[in-house]
């Protein structure tokens, strides 16, 4: 199941035509402390490079922006009552929200694993 | 992912700049300085901080030192506070006044004897700096010490810590100050502080910064906090930030900082806005500044409106986040006092989303300030 990242650090995991999505470890990092955590429901259309969540810490919100379009099918309800989940396991159990992509070659454009790594270690 | 901060430019480095990097302090723009946000997390040492004792690097204010014959009247001419019935060694805080009444900015003054030492916002202190200068009498002068370092001891068990490098340091009261030596180093030391706790400020020389820095943190008591604790326990503790929750739009009527006026300056006058601020007393300022609870678990913050039963825009949220101490959600907002009664129900509204708020007295967490000698 290839992972894929974007600049501005959420991760998508592909699986044919559907995907999951969440933030990464470094983005976790720099946010701090999460406590809200707002996912958008099943049924909702996103698009590719627009706010698709909201992620609260202590110190600020920051918008949370789809990696891809397509159709959320499920969002991660456990996030309601521990968004901390975001903190302990961003690329685990902390994922935000399950889509069904609508261009499955807009994943093209997105880094790997290592060049994501290079981006984060070129901040 | 992205913050919605704007970052200002030509950011200088303050005295423990190296000693907070070496830390794991996380610089951010603040002030037009770099200061650390964080070290460990804003939710560990804002925890730290009121069960224990957290070190503040606070240099970035502005130290100034205010001398001369008549510098007590020339002050009463500025703020409200009664500057001329402070005694040696006490302190107040005050509010440096416009014309109009509106905050300029807000301040701690003490009596030195021989000076009256000021310390003033970082983000307007080139302001007030100016502002106090354009208005001294020839016989007073103004020092800016932009060489000391300001630091902050807070905590519970920040007098533990502090009296063991200070011996006599415990023998200070809430809004007392006086001088001392840590490891022979010259020291101006208060017992005051921006987080509602019991605590310390310390004034030295900033060449010394780093030396008194490292002897306060190898007290097993104290970690040092950055600004992101400094700004969620000074909300807990119902006290406005500057640029946030007053700005000169603001009296102190508004701002619910009546204590702030002196009783002879109330009676005899002589401060910027006098005869407004009186008025506003009497009959009540259009908007007060009052606490919120807010319901649900997603943060409110600055810039959030505060909306009537029809949508319209009766107020604003002027700071507002997560209480690590009560695990919910509180605000600072200014209403108009006939929505703001205690308990009173009020709508917010931030990003188009409604929110629910019960108007709730400050502090958030009760002070623990030491007023008495042990």
């Amino acid at each position: 199941m290839p992972t894929y990242f974007t600049k501005e650090h959420e991760w998508i995991a592909v699986e044919g035509d559907t995907a999951t999505v969440g933030i990464t470890d470094y983005a976790q990092a720099q946010l701090g402390d999460v406590v809200f955590v707002e996912v958008p429901p099943a049924g909702t259309q996103v698009e590719k490079g627009k706010e698709a969540a909201v992620v609260e810490s202590v110190k600020a919100a920051s918008d949370v922006y789809a990696p891809v379009s397509g159709e959320v099918t499920e969002p991660n309800g456990a996030l309601e009552g521990d968004p901390s989940l975001v903190n302990t396991a961003p690329e685990g159990e902390g994922w935000f929200f399950k889509l069904t992509l609508s261009d499955p070659t807009q994943v093209d454009g997105l880094m790997d694993a290592a060049a994501y790594k290079d981006f984060v270690a070129g901040l | 992912m992205s913050e919605q901060d704007d970052a200002p430019i030509e950011l200088e480095p303050l005295p423990l700049d190296a000693w907070h990097r070496a830390r794991g302090g996380r610089m951010v723009p603040f002030a037009g300085y770099h200061m650390p946000v964080q070290y460990e997390g804003v939710m560990a040492e804002h925890l730290w901080t009121r069960s224990s004792a957290g070190l503040f690097d606070v240099s970035h204010m502005g130290q100034l030192s205010l001398s001369g014959e008549g510098v007590a009247q020339a002050l009463e001419a500025l703020l409200p506070g009664d500057m001329a019935g402070l005694a040696p060694g006490r302190m107040r805080y005050s509010l440096l006044l416009g014309e109009d009444g509106g905050i300029l900015d807000d301040l701690m003054a003490t009596n030195r004897g021989e000076d009256y030492y000021v310390v003033v916002n970082g983000a307007t202190k080139w302001d007030d700096i100016a502002h106090i200068h354009e208005h001294l009498p020839e016989s007073v002068t103004l020092n800016h010490m932009d060489d000391k370092a300001l630091l902050a001891l807070q905590g519970p068990k920040a007098v533990d810590a502090l009296a063991r490098l200070v011996p006599g340091v415990e023998s200070l009261v809430f809004m007392t100050a006086g001088a001392f030596t840590i490891d022979g180093v010259e020291a101006w030391i208060s017992r005051s502080g921006y987080t509602g706790e019991d605590g310390f400020e310390i004034s030295i020389p900033a060449d010394a910064a780093e030396r008194v820095a490292e002897l306060l943190t190898a007290q097993p008591e104290v970690k040092p906090i950055g600004l992101g604790a400094r700004d969620s326990l000074r909300l807990e503790a119902g006290l406005p930030l500057y640029g946030h929750d007053l700005d000169p739009a603001t009296t102190p009527v508004m701002a619910d900082l009546g204590f702030a006026l002196s009783k002879r300056r109330r009676e005899e006058g002589g401060f910027p806005g006098h005869a407004r601020i009186m008025a506003e007393r009497a009959d009540g300022a259009p908007l007060k500044r009052v606490g919120l609870m807010v319901d649900g678990r997603q943060p409110v913050r600055e810039g959030a409106r505060v909306v009537d039963k029809a949508g319209r825009e009766i107020g604003r949220v002027t700071s507002g986040g997560f209480s690590p101490t009560l695990g919910r959600n509180i605000a600072m907002a200014y209403l108009p006092p006939a929505q703001g009664d205690l308990y009173a129900e009020v709508r917010l509204e931030q990003r188009g989303k409604p929110f629910q708020a019960t108007v709730t007295a400050m502090p958030f967490v009760p002070h623990r300030y030491v007023r008495k000698g042990v």
